[in-house]
């Protein structure tokens, strides 16, 4: 990256997928290609997108760092940079500043069970690990994949969900809260919390990566300990607002932490640490 | 480089502030119409004054300024550019007469904005500024350097600190090779000294910073941040004359299809400082915003930046609109 911290890359849209109704994935390829050689990021890591005139906003890289040439990003049509954001069709330019962050420790899991708990849109930031596991199985044991929307039209990643399931190597559970399941829906109906219970994965030799929003957070936590995963075990990303992504605006500070550049991927241990500001 | 001391007549300030206004921009304090002490670049020297207490803006725009151009660009659907900034555009500043508050802050400021990636916004400003910081001959109830480890004569960040001396001349410390070198290219308007005593106000310490760091660590759930907050506006004002204030926005402003990305000061005391789109917001009322903001001054930054995050100017005090006063509540937070 050149000297100026603040000035992005140029990105072209490569492809456009609607996940749902308000939820978009681009994938995103650098015009210029010498900035597409030095570029290499981690998963879990983070970038600002941005389209210009309207601002930057900031989500995890949600493609696995084994699929090479691109990157793709997930969001939800909310505020005023994904609603431009949502404008945008193959062809057109953003701009991308990362990638930021810590990562998910995969090194570390290696011979171990992974046990990925995801509500809502915040699979996406799951997914970029999801890949990179599956793409590095032989180094994992089992692959277990817990994930609810509030119906069948919010969840995301319609295509990979099915390709999950049928994957040998893959346990997926999938379920959408009461009144959100449509006549032909054969996953489970119930909230995130309730399911995992039923499901009851045991956590022997397991590590758990809950992605979720903070209600969700708050009811499975419980659970996960009643299965006697240890705090060290499990893991999230924080969100807090960001704007500059390396530790100076000021906005992401939690305790003595910088969500941007201490996290985003914190362990529950250490989550515990912290003062609850996020 | 060794420190040397050295005399300047107070006829020969003329001087040495023409000279040094031909090569460079001389960023001085002048007594506003409406009696505010105010930073000008290139006042005349007979409006600069020397008996300025604190200036109602801090000095952190010479190198942090309100609002900073980040690149521009131009953007039309489906073709966009960027154009860099050219930092070698910065002017070399002369920051004259500042106190050493105000001095001191530019260290705790780069160990913000240099801390891991060194943002050259500020690093550019910062290597081209010189200052001739001035100690302070008086104060008022709103100065507390003394409890934050400065003093009135503290010369952290000066390059050169004047002291007033009793006849009136000024005794000149030189602090810095960029202080050395104004003074070798200004060799005939410094003698040597005379032993005439400096005239020096005295600041009352009010709290031990090391005490109110300790405190702190285990203060974070104390009712004391409700009760002592309960009348706090959040209007920011606090963080907008703060000399170490740093935290930014970042915001875009296009006409036509040119543009600029920015950014500007911003405040932790703002509730849209941290609201999540979702509307979820981690710091949702005034009080957690106030603990903020003096947990990260005083327990945050001194263990992540080695260093305290205040210099004791009192400006966030004499500026409150409801008269929060931060010694006061740092007094008290002490004895908790």
């Amino acid at each position: 990256m050149s000297e100026n911290i603040y000035k992005p890359y140029l990105m072209e849209i490569e492809q456009v997928v609607e996940e749902t109704p308000d939820v978009r994935t681009f994938r995103l390829k650098f015009k210029n290609s010498e900035e597409a050689e030095k570029f290499s990021f981690k998963a879990g890591q983070f970038g600002e997108y941005s389209v210009f005139g309207e601002g930057e906003s900031t989500f995890c890289v949600a493609s696995s760092p084994t699929r090479k040439g691109y990157i793709e990003c997930t969001f939800r049509k909310a505020g005023r940079v994904t609603k431009a954001l949502a404008n945008l069709e193959v062809g057109d330019t953003v701009g991308f500043r990362g990638p930021y962050g810590n990562t998910f420790p995969i090194e570390e899991w290696e011979g171990k069970n992974l046990l990925y708990i995801a509500g809502g849109i915040a699979l996406p930031p799951m997914r970029c690990v999801i890949w990179n596991t599956i793409d590095l199985r032989e180094k994992y044991k089992d692959i277990t994949i817990v994930y609810g929307a509030r119906s069948v039209s919010d969840l995301v990643y319609k295509h990979e969900l099915k390709d999950w399931a049928e994957r040998p190597d893959v346990k997926l559970i999938t379920t959408v809260d009461p009144g959100g399941q449509t006549p032909d829906w054969k996953g489970e109906v119930g909230f995130v919390p309730m399911v995992l219970e039923k499901v009851a994965p045991s956590s022997e030799n397991t590590i758990a990566i809950l992605c979720g929003p903070p209600v969700m957070i708050k009811f499975t936590m419980p659970v996960l300990k009643k299965l006697g995963f240890q705090d060290k075990d499990i893991y999230t990303t924080l969100e807090n607002r960001m704007k500059c992504g390396f530790g100076k605006c000021g906005r992401c500070n939690v305790g003595k932490v910088f969500v941007c550049k201490d996290g985003p991927v914190f362990s529950y241990e250490q989550i515990l640490t912290l003062p609850e500001e996020y | 480089m060794e420190n040397s001391r050295k005399l300047i007549r107070k006829q020969s300030l003329e001087k040495l502030y023409n000279n040094l206004s031909v090569s460079r921009k001389v960023y001085a304090p002048v007594v506003a119409p409406d009696k505010q002490i105010e930073y000008k670049y290139n006042p005349g020297f007979s409006d600069v004054t020397f008996d300025h207490i604190r200036s109602t803006l801090s000095v952190k725009n010479v190198v942090f300024p309100k609002v900073e151009n980040l690149f521009y660009y131009t953007n039309s659907k489906t073709e966009s550019t960027v154009k860099d900034i050219d930092l070698n555009n910065i002017p070399e500043v002369v920051l004259w007469g500042a106190h050493p508050c105000d001095n001191a802050a530019f260290d705790i400021l780069r160990s913000i904005f240099c801390w891991d990636i060194k943002d050259e916004f500020f690093q550019k400003r910062l290597d081209k500024l010189v200052v001739i910081g001035l100690a302070c001959h008086s104060s008022d109830e709103y100065c507390f350097c003394t409890s934050v480890g400065l003093a009135p004569d503290s010369a952290r960040g000066s390059d050169i600190l004047l002291s007033r001396l009793q006849g009136g001349d000024y005794q000149a410390d030189i602090l810095t090779e960029k202080g050395e070198y104004i003074v070798n290219s200004n060799k005939d308007l410094f003698e040597n000294v005379s032993g005439e005593k400096i005239v020096l106000t005295s600041v009352k310490q009010k709290f031990s910073h090391e005490q109110v760091t300790g405190k702190l660590a285990e203060a974070f759930e104390h009712p004391f941040w409700i009760e002592n907050s309960l009348r706090c506006i959040g209007c920011g004002a606090c963080a907008y004359v703060c000399p170490t204030c740093a935290c930014f926005d970042i915001q875009d402003e296009t006409r036509g299809k040119e543009g600029k990305r920015y950014r500007s000061w911003d405040s932790c005391g703002f509730g849209l400082f941290t609201l999540h789109t979702s509307g979820h917001n981690p710091r949702h009322v005034q009080s957690q915003r106030w603990r903020q903001r003096i947990m990260h001054k005083f327990s945050y930054m001194p263990e992540r930046n080695e260093s305290l995050g205040c210099v004791g100017c009192g400006r966030c005090s004499s500026g409150c609109p409801v008269d929060m006063n931060i010694a006061e509540q740092l007094e008290a937070l002490q004895n908790i």
